[in-house]
């Protein structure tokens, strides 16, 4: 039991000082009736090599994105990671550190996330951001959330546009806390119009930007309309990348910018664990989640930094707290703000504009097959297509081909038939011209 | 460096205490850590929308930045370097192994909306993660997606909600121990409950009596963490789910503290309805600096119909992920996607690696790692309550006073020593609590180690040296921090400094 330092010499050693005959004595509280008589049936200790080789196994039986031609997103994407991130985030000190309660000897954590914090302000054009939440959908529920403590209003307008995972998260929490969404219908086109939804009880309207169809839309009017009701924008990015050829959020009038932050740094992992981000204008700060750091000085004058504000969170406010949330996504922080100090200025725009062309040619080259008709007039990198037969059969069949070809609108709506034959499509960096190609020949034979 | 900070040295460094400044501070524009080649030409499609300005973040290259990120790394204390005794928190050791795992090729760079037949492996791993935690719990059913332990506890509790509506019960009030984590209170009114207080008895128990007392038909639930946050089993648990069924109420357990049980006593055993387990701490996932998490939950078969989505089921044509609700019973989704699946795959590796008859053996030598404590530091501190304690040992502020000296003075003191300091002023019913938790990762030598520190410190405040503590830390990257005035002027994120005219104004 490799993990274990006591030996049998040691164990004796201790019982005896604490005076108790055996290990099992000091369970003594617990109700006869609960202590287990006989061995669980789950298998005995194994060596690493075994546990590898079951894990291994298993892992084996998936399709993982690299080596095959690889177009799904719909909300966490395919992204090259420089090989420093995932080394820097295993240094132990990192890895196997605490929550920052005691900063002169976090200070590194602290660092970074105040950094991080500055990073995630200024991608989303807003004033301040925590330092991370869970992931994209629960940053959203919370950021209605807050909405409603901020206008003292019960009522949200989703956009149609959203990933269907956000709405449904915010649903759940408001079904318990009693607010009122009002989502609109799945909208693949970007043609709905919800500034004429908006009234004196709207606490907040939120929208996908670029949409879960990949549809992109400005969002100025949109702001004024709300402003003008005492209402704000929340605006959710599932794509962090687009930010790097996009206008801001916050640049068009947005007041609170929520974003799954997995596509810099983060692996796709089977769907976590991944990284919320979370910003807002400052006039805001105290009805925010989350945890913040702030800048201060210690005791020698130095600069240094600290976990602040936290008479927002549950270990203070007990039952009076912005929010349950204890955690935040710490590792995941690191590895997003790692990668983003790699790329900087130049190589974040750089990545953006890679993507965006990537997706460009792709949507070229599928819209050359017959039957294929492009849903967006403009995108970033990830687009909607209609075909002429449901695309959760074709999924099925490209994944055969071992193609993986994008996530079929049915599999988030799976009783609109309106939206069976429409292919949610998405290509990054990592995508190559041979890619694009061998999807555009096996989607024409499939369709055929 | 400001040029008025107290430094004995000409660079502010200090042998291997390296002095770092923000990565805003590095940067060169045009520089870059990253080789991306030039885009292809093609007609933008991003409408009238391209960003138009420049976005601020620093250039650097790679060097730089890895420069950068380990010097921060040296500024943490982590469990590689030493006991964490952070009580309640179970910081123990995280073995490599896992970390390898979650990054195979086939589960690292698998994604969540992979085609079913694409990602049976995936499935199989939730499969087997999901029987671990039921065999070990006792328990019936599973909700793996929650994405930390207060997320965990946000699940059981609107769980319980929807059994409740189910039977179009009004009920709404939830007994909540003054002991608890704050995430209790939290999550209960996240849930659109109210809590009520119960206290504790002289023993750091629940208070059975006060228990009774505010036992109703009225009573939604009781959130109890067992062993409790003293470090103390519940002995009256069976009782008082039995009181609480007869009312009408369900039982929240609070699984934080599992790692003190795992393999000798089943939760399920002791009649609860629900527990969330921190995958972080019972079963050794990486803290990484306050996340991320993972919290599945156990349900009872009075709360499995209930469960959110999505979940995985097996049938003849294999695994099946069900992301959509035939009954209408789920209380639906909390999280995109299905939950830490990268937390998963380390745990299940630690799982595997201890197997049923390890995880016996690591939660017994937790215990008794914490009871060597409470016995060795018995003389010397003065422990919160009589007789053994579970995991973790609970010591109050007594020994200290009349000595000037507070918790926190120790603690910073113990950071001078080389240790990371033991959870201080929680739980808040014991006056200026020191909750130390070793797990079952520190060796008998290391427990010494600690244990002689403790008492050089206790006698150290005893024989009057306040110097020692009121300056404490001396030796860390930094000296105590100014929290007041963080909070007061926050400032949340660097700016660029103003132009020099405008400083001069």
């Amino acid at each position: 039991m490799r993990y274990l330092p006591l030996t049998d010499t040691d164990r004796r050693a201790m019982l005896a000082r604490i005076g108790v005959p055996s290990i099992d004595a000091l369970y003594e509280d617990v109700p006869a009736t609960a202590r287990l008589k006989k061995k669980l049936d789950l298998p005995d200790h194994l060596g690493e090599l075994e546990v590898e080789r079951a894990i291994g196994g298993m892992a084996a039986k998936n399709i993982g994105a690299a080596g095959v031609p690889f177009f799904i997103g719909g909300g966490a994407y395919r992204h090259h990671v420089p090989a420093s991130v995932d080394y820097l985030i295993q240094r132990g000190e990192f890895l196997t550190s605490y929550t920052p309660y005691q900063p002169e000897v976090t200070q590194g954590t602290l660092q970074y996330l105040f950094e991080f914090q500055t990073q995630v302000a200024l991608l989303t054009g807003m004033e301040v951001a925590n330092a991370s939440m869970y992931d994209g959908a629960t940053s959203a529920a919370e950021a209605v959330m807050m909405a409603m403590r901020i206008t003292r209003r019960n009522r949200a307008i989703v956009s149609g546009g959203l990933h269907p995972h956000y709405l449904a998260v915010a649903r759940t929490h408001a079904r318990f806390l009693g607010f009122e969404l009002d989502a609109g219908a799945a909208d693949p086109e970007g043609r709905e119009t919800l500034a004429a939804k908006i009234d004196e009880n709207t606490a907040c309207v939120i929208v996908q930007y670029p949409s879960v169809f990949g549809q992109l839309a400005d969002l100025r009017a949109l702001a004024e309309a709300c402003h003008e009701k005492g209402a704000l924008l929340v605006v959710a990015v599932t794509e962090i990348v687009s930010l790097g050829a996009l206008e801001s959020p916050g640049a068009m009038g947005a007041d609170i910018v929520v974003a799954e932050g997995q596509s810099i740094g983060n692996a796709l992992s089977f769907g976590g664990p991944y990284l919320g981000l979370f910003a807002a204008r400052e006039k805001f700060v105290r009805q925010m989640p989350g945890r913040l750091v702030g800048e201060t000085l210690d005791a020698d004058g130095r600069r240094g930094w600290v976990l602040t504000l936290s008479t927002r969170e549950q270990h203070i406010r007990r039952e009076k707290a912005t929010s349950n949330i204890c955690t935040n996504s710490g590792l995941c922080a690191l590895a997003f703000t790692i990668h983003l100090t790699l790329l900087g200025e130049e190589g974040y725009r750089r990545l953006a504009a890679l993507n965006h062309a990537a997706a460009v040619r792709l949507a070229d080259r599928l819209c050359a097959v017959t039957g294929v008709t492009p849903l967006n007039q403009s995108f970033f990198n990830e687009f909607t297509l209609r075909l002429p037969k449901p695309a959760a059969e074709i999924v099925d069949r490209l994944a055969e081909r071992r193609i993986l070809a994008g996530v079929p609108a049915s599999r988030f709506w799976p009783d609109d038939p309106a939206l069976a034959n429409l292919l949610i499509v998405a290509a990054t960096e990592t995508n190559t011209d041979a890619d694009f190609e061998a999807f555009g020949a096996a989607l024409a034979e499939c369709l055929r | 460096m400001k040029p008025d900070a107290v430094t004995d040295t000409f660079t502010g460094d200090r042998g291997l205490q390296l002095e770092e400044p923000l990565i805003f501070e590095q940067d060169a524009p045009g520089r870059c850590a990253v080789d991306l080649p030039e885009p292809p030409k093609v007609a933008p499609r991003l409408g009238k929308l391209a960003r138009r300005g420049p976005i601020g973040l620093p250039g650097l290259s790679e060097p730089q930045v890895v420069r950068h990120y380990t010097r921060l790394s040296q500024k943490n204390y982590a469990i590689d370097m030493g006991i964490y005794p952070l009580g309640s928190c179970t910081m123990k050791h995280n073995p490599r192994l896992n970390e390898r795992m979650a990054r195979l090729p086939g589960l690292g760079d698998a994604h969540p909306l992979l085609p079913e037949r694409a990602a049976q492996g995936a499935f199989e791993l939730m499969d087997r993660i999901a029987h671990w935690l039921k065999t070990l719990t006792g328990m019936p059913a599973v909700a793996l997606s929650p994405g930390a332990g207060a997320h965990g506890e946000l699940c059981g509790m609107m769980a319980i909600r929807a059994a409740l509506d189910d039977r179009g019960d009004t009920r709404r009030r939830v007994l909540v121990p003054q002991s608890a984590h704050g995430t209790n209170p939290a999550t209960a009114v996240a849930c659109g409950f109210t809590v009520d207080p119960i206290p504790a008895d002289a023993g750091g128990r629940v208070d059975l009596a006060a228990f009774r007392e505010k036992l109703g038909t009225d009573v939604a639930a009781i959130m109890l963490t067992n062993p409790n946050t003293c470090g103390l089993f519940e002995r009256d648990i069976v009782t008082i789910a039995d009181a609480l069924h007869e009312a009408g109420g369900y039982f929240y357990c609070d699984g934080a503290n599992f790692n003190a049980i795992v393999g000798r006593v089943r939760p399920g055993d002791l009649g609860i309805d629900c527990m969330h387990i921190n995958l972080h701490k019972t079963f050794s996932t990486p803290h990484g600096g306050g996340g991320p998490g993972a919290g599945p939950v156990v349900f009872s078969e009075a709360l499995a119909p209930y469960i959110p989505l999505p979940y995985v089921v097996r049938d003849a044509n294999g695994f099946r992920l069900v992301e959509h609700d035939g009954t209408g019973k789920s209380f639906g989704r909390l999280k995109g996607f299905h939950g830490q699946m990268g937390m998963f795959i380390r745990a299940l590796a630690y799982m595997m690696s201890h197997g049923g008859d390890g995880l016996a053996q690591a939660s017994g030598d937790a215990v008794l790692n914490a009871n060597y404590i409470l016995a060795s530091l018995k003389n010397d501190m003065t422990p919160a309550f009589p007789g053994t304690c579970m995991h973790e040992a609970l010591f109050d502020d007594e020994f200290l006073k009349g000595t000037g000296v507070s918790t926190l003075d120790v603690a910073k003191a113990m950071i001078d020593e080389g240790f990371h300091p033991m959870t201080m002023y929680f739980p808040l019913i014991v006056h200026g609590a020191l909750l130390i938790e070793p797990t079952e990762t520190e060796s008998k030598d290391s427990l010494d180690r600690f244990v002689a520190a403790m008492q050089a410190l206790a006698r150290a405040a005893r024989a009057g040296d306040a110097a020692r503590f009121s300056e404490a830390p001396r030796f860390s990257p930094r000296r105590r921090l100014d929290e007041t005035a963080a909070a007061r002027h926050p400032v949340l994120r660097w700016k660029p400094p103003a132009p020099a005219s405008e400083a001069a104004e």
